[in-house]
């Protein structure tokens, strides 16, 4: 039993940052319809960005901050006014592969500018353990966690308790009578790109002393961030939130009792199966078709 | 396309028919290689073409069907078996799997799809690499033979650059045919208006499933050219970013248009190796490339093209109008 309780606990710290990465994609599909196949090296990025502060010579903290202006600026903004702008008329796939294409310039511009090699990054909760009901778990779980159930929380505040949060609401839903009643629907689209940009940041800081600073570690997170979203409905914030964290103890579980050789194909199946019974993802509203 | 006049048209298409047989009869071992990849990818892009750019469904699976034909072709040549066979039943493995996987399609549409395909995908990926009784697992199949083609061997690099030309070509023209066959104008019907396909009494259920299973049967085919082409497959190449690399080929060539998968395969192939005199960048530079056609031009380079043409045809068409208007003002 104690070995399920430390599985339950780990998988829920990883499907938290799943669930950060899922609700960045969820929001960017709500408010554009864009597909960001490249949500993955979006993560990947800022751990990079701060690398490259520290070795500049800037303090943790200071390298921290700097890390999510800069992603902000570029996988917020440079995203949104080069990228999608541009594409958002011309419907959902092209801009999927642009998406596609993004995501091998940014792992080829890591692996040509910084280094090919995984790096080491340091955590910002303190390592070591603690004990909890007699169980042994790691302060680093507990920690990413928090900060994330913590972003989250603010997140949701965010969207349902501010005017702000409304005024995105009615833009994603209904860009058109959104405008009609006055809400600035451009703004409001850029600030969810600037959100996402910060959540993956986010997520980049929480993730990386885990699982090491590398170019390619963006694909796999991205992969599990996609199917958390589509998993949990995929025009839901609170749905990617409960698909993340259930993709996240699911993936643990299945290494553990299934097969680590086809512990990947257990989320996969789960995905099929959701999305053959339940379409519009676990506590998704069902979309209308437009025909 | 339809811009140019007839004659101009076969003649170009004349010109470079001959110039692929031809140009590379120099080329080196590795010249031919890249080539010989192209026309391969160009199979499987067209098969792509079908099911998304013709019946307009969304599939992310086309490089777990290239890995199919590819396992079939290795397993059974190197268990004696001859090439052509091989195909044979890489074709029909693909469209039948192809076809229980279009059954989603039925349920579900668009993003939806893709990521039931993209699921497979990845579970396909999983199979190759974990049942190594079967397909050698991570140290995969060496010593794949090449054929014998009407007595001749193709074991040499332009005998086999050959065999990989002229199957694309036998495609094509099937292609060109099936597209052309009252199965392709319900095809498209299916992309335009699955509603309006299926109440002018087009069974729109079988056509779907069609659409995936033959799109799905020339990803196979591709797959067992691969095999012997490289002699060695291991599960890396078929994962998740074939499907990717092929889907962003029939979008970058132009989706719905039939030169579409050539281009797109040409950019996809051939354009990393013509950027690969800038070293590292060689890659970043290919996806800014990417980026900034679509963003040009989201219909892919056939697009441009269409744009263009349809242009000068209602210049053309207006400024006709213009001088029959001015005749009829003259007469009066």
């Amino acid at each position: 039993m104690s070995n399920l309780f430390d599985l339950l606990v780990a998988g829920l710290a990883t499907g938290a940052i799943y669930a950060l990465v899922a609700v960045g994609f969820t929001l960017l599909w709500q408010t554009s319809q864009t597909i960001n196949f490249a949500q993955g090296e979006f993560v990947m990025l800022p751990a990079f960005l701060m690398l490259a502060a520290m070795h500049a010579g800037a303090p943790f903290w200071l390298a921290i901050i700097l890390g999510i202006l800069l992603s902000m600026l570029l996988l917020g903004l440079a995203f949104k006014m080069l990228l999608v702008d541009p594409m958002m008329r011309h419907g959902v796939l092209p801009l999927a592969i642009a998406t596609m294409a993004l995501a091998i310039g940014l792992k080829e511009a890591v692996k040509q500018f910084f280094s090919a090699e995984a790096s080491p990054f340091p955590s910002i909760v303190p390592t070591g353990d603690i004990a909890i009901l007699g169980h042994n778990v790691s302060l680093q779980s507990i920690g990413v966690l928090v900060l994330a159930i913590l972003a989250v929380f603010g997140l949701t505040a965010l969207l349902n308790r501010t005017s702000l949060g409304h005024q995105m609401q009615a833009a994603a839903q209904n860009p058109t009578v959104a405008r009609i009643i006055g809400v600035p629907v451009e703004r409001m689209i850029l600030l969810t790109f600037l959100i996402n940009a910060f959540l993956v940041a986010l997520a980049s800081l929480l993730i990386t002393p885990i699982y090491l600073a590398k170019f390619t570690s963006g694909e796999v997170l991205g992969q599990a961030a996609f199917i958390a979203a589509i998993v949990g409905g995929f025009n839901q914030v609170r749905g990617a939130i409960a698909g993340g964290l259930l993709i996240g103890v699911l993936d643990n579980l299945a290494a553990a009792y299934v097969s680590t050789q086809y512990r990947a194909a257990v989320p996969m199946i789960f995905l099929i199966a959701v999305i053959l019974f339940r379409p519009q993802g676990l506590l998704g509203r069902a979309e209308e078709r437009t025909v | 396309m339809s811009g140019f006049a007839k004659p101009l048209k076969i003649a170009l298409g004349l010109a470079v028919i001959a110039a692929l047989i031809v140009v590379p009869m120099n080329f080196n071992r590795y010249g031919l290689f890249i080539l010989s990849q192209w026309a391969v990818m160009a199979i499987a892009a067209m098969g792509l073409n079908l099911t998304l750019g013709y019946a307009g469904q969304v599939s992310l699976a086309q490089g777990a069907f290239v890995g199919i034909g590819a396992y079939a072709a290795a397993i059974m040549t190197t268990h004696g078996w001859p090439l052509p066979a091989a195909i044979v039943v890489a074709i029909a493995l693909s469209f039948a799997v192809g076809w229980v996987l279009g059954y989603p399609a039925l349920r579900v549409q668009h993003h939806y799809l893709a990521f039931v395909t993209l699921a497979f995908s990845t579970l396909a990926f999983l199979v190759f690499r974990n049942e190594s009784w079967l397909t050698g697992g991570i140290y995969g199949i060496s010593n794949i033979p090449r054929p014998h083609i009407f007595g001749i061997a193709t074991n040499k690099p332009l005998p086999f650059y050959y065999v990989c030309l002229g199957s694309l070509a036998i495609v094509s023209l099937a292609v060109w045919w099936l597209i052309r066959s009252p199965w392709g104008r319900a095809f498209m019907a299916l992309r335009e208006n699955p509603l309006r396909a299926q109440s002018l009494g087009i069974d729109t259920r079988r056509y779907t499933l069609m659409a995936f299973a033959i799109g799905s049967a020339l990803g196979g085919v591709a797959g067992a050219l691969y095999a012997p082409l490289t002699q060695y497959i291991d599960p890396v190449p078929f994962n998740l970013s074939l499907s990717l690399d092929l889907l962003m080929m029939v979008i970058v060539g132009g989706a719905g248009f039939f030169l579409g998968p050539f281009l797109g395969a040409m950019i996809a192939v051939l354009l990393p190796e013509w950027l690969r005199f800038t070293e590292g960048y060689y890659l970043m530079l290919y996806a800014i490339a990417v980026m900034g056609l679509l963003i040009w031009s989201p219909t892919g380079i056939l697009g441009i093209l269409d744009r263009y043409l349809a242009e000068r045809r209602t210049k053309a068409a207006s400024a006709l109008r213009a001088v029959a208007k001015s005749r009829l003002e003259t007469v009066q």
